[in-house]
């Protein structure tokens, strides 16, 4: 199980370099909004967390973005997570996982 | 006299809001969460119009209101564990406490005199005296080694009770308050992995608890609780994948038509039949997506539905007698909540990505008004002062 997991990380560490240029501004837009709203469904409006842990730069201190970049496209089995990857290409999904990081407002 | 007290009202009448002393009722009036600026809409159900707006009330996101028998006041439960008490007719905050770090809902108890609200962190229930939102009762979630449970589906019940259910614990709680200086809790443990939301039947009988970690739902019977809690459909798709679920069920209010239930299966495209004779399914009707809110008109003869992301853009409307798709709107983009008027003859809809409010003809189904409103969730109109559970 850890094996594919890593695998698509390390793919995506790639991707999440070229990401920030391959998101146009309004499909920017349109993530923070699913990220506020949908993902804020359970997390949070604001990201302090809700049925779902907390996702704020704190509590993600340690875990680095390829985790929470996979997280989001493959969800977590045995928890409610569900998987993104239907909805954001791995780039978005690298995209938003360094906004989480970084804390968005 | 009156006529002296009306002319000399209208001296004061260029009063920018609207004043208690307008004479007005309440009965027809209610409130709009704007999710994003914690702030609600004032609504008003007999001409269809915005009244005004009431700001400063924090995170709203997830957040529900209850009413004070009288219909003037209403409790506010936010998400971020503040809970505030606004004067509908003034439309001012009137008292708030920030309660907890992170809370999911509220009752108000049978007699009026008590609100409690159901907490994530630190997952409990707390109490506050009605009037003054002062903690009457603490009531922390704990369960096996010192563990806090987040709480979830709490609502009233006869004999001054809440009831509540343990997400991390799988436990029933009931709660009676007659005597507010000491709470009696009972327990009910194993009831199912768990517990996402619950309801309470309008005749404060039954109080049933939806399972996410398992199929199936808790059925707790209030007249004979020594019989303790007893699991309904435990065998609905049994050895079926379910589907990723983006947004978990409401089981808010009771979509009871006749002797049958309407419930949101979860994980899949499906409301579920349930017949409350037996409790045992009846029925399975496929829908357009994982539905969210499974609502029936309060005359029982329609089931209106929303659905999870991503296919919250429409709302569909189930005959409960022939159990068919009778009408599928498409208001638009984020569908999150609905509310029927007391009668049932206009349904309010919130449609929270294109920032809109709509009413509709719940006959006709034509789009009766729509208002532009930021980030629009839950609408509470104040006849649910009245019900048991709401």
């Amino acid at each position: 199980m850890r094996h594919p997991v890593l695998t698509a990380a390390s793919l995506l560490l790639l991707s999440h370099s070229l990401s920030a240029a391959g998101i146009s501004e309004s499909r920017r837009a349109e993530l923070l909004g699913l990220l506020k709203h949908d993902c804020g469904s359970c997390h949070g409006l604001s990201l302090k967390g809700g049925l779902g842990p907390p996702l704020t730069p704190a509590k993600l201190q340690g875990k680095p973005v390829e985790f929470i970049t996979a997280t989001i496209l493959y969800g977590r089995a045995g928890t409610p997570m569900p998987p993104w990857r239907p909805f954001l290409s791995d780039g978005e999904a690298a995209w938003l996982a360094g906004r989480i990081k970084e804390g968005v407002q | 006299m009156i006529s002296r007290l009306i002319t000399l009202f209208s001296l004061f009448a260029f009063s920018t809001l609207p004043n208690a002393a307008e004479w007005r009722g309440t009965g027809d009036l209610g409130l709009v969460v704007e999710r994003a600026d914690g702030s609600l809409q004032v609504i008003e159900t007999t001409g269809n119009t915005l009244l005004g707006r009431i700001e400063g009330l924090g995170d709203l996101s997830h957040a529900s209101a209850v009413f004070s028998r009288d219909e003037r006041f209403a409790y506010l439960f936010g998400r971020d564990g503040g809970l505030t008490k606004v004067d509908i007719l003034q439309q001012a905050v009137v008292a708030r406490v920030v309660q907890s770090g992170n809370s999911i809902g509220g009752a108000i108890s049978q007699d009026g005199r008590l609100v409690a609200v159901s907490n994530y962190e630190p997952g409990g229930v707390r109490i506050f005296d009605a009037e003054s939102l002062e903690m009457v009762a603490d009531i922390p979630a704990s369960y096996g080694d010192g563990k806090q449970s987040k709480v979830v589906g709490l609502v009233d019940a006869p004999g001054n009770r809440f009831i509540f259910s343990l997400w991390d614990a799988g436990e029933i709680w009931v709660v009676d308050m007659s005597d507010p200086a000491k709470p009696a809790v009972r327990k009910f443990r194993d009831i199912g992995r768990q517990p996402y939301d619950a309801l309470i039947t309008p005749d404060g009988r039954y109080y049933i608890a939806g399972l996410y970690g398992e199929d199936g739902l808790a059925l707790l019977d209030l007249w004979n609780p020594d019989e303790g809690v007893r699991r309904i459909l435990a065998d609905y798709g049994k050895g079926e994948q379910r589907l990723p679920v983006y947004k978990m069920p409401h089981l808010e209010g009771w979509a009871l038509a006749g002797k049958r239930l309407f419930i949101p299966a979860v994980g899949r495209h499906q409301v579920l039949v349930v017949d409350t004779d037996d409790w045992r399914e009846v029925g399975r009707l496929d829908v357009h997506g994982q539905p969210v809110f499974v609502m029936a008109r309060p005359d029982g003869r329609q089931v209106w539905v929303n659905f999870a992301f991503p296919n919250n853009d429409t709302l569909q409307v189930i005959d409960t007698q022939s159990l068919a798709p009778v009408a599928t709107l498409k208001p638009g983009k984020g569908v999150l909540h609905m509310e029927f008027e007391p009668r049932g003859e206009e349904v309010w809809v919130s449609v929270r990505d294109i920032d809109r409010l709509q009413v509709y003809d719940t006959d006709s189904f034509a789009r009766l008004a729509e208002w532009p409103v930021l980030k629009p969730s839950g609408i509470f109109l104040t006849a649910r002062a009245h019900q048991i559970g709401l």
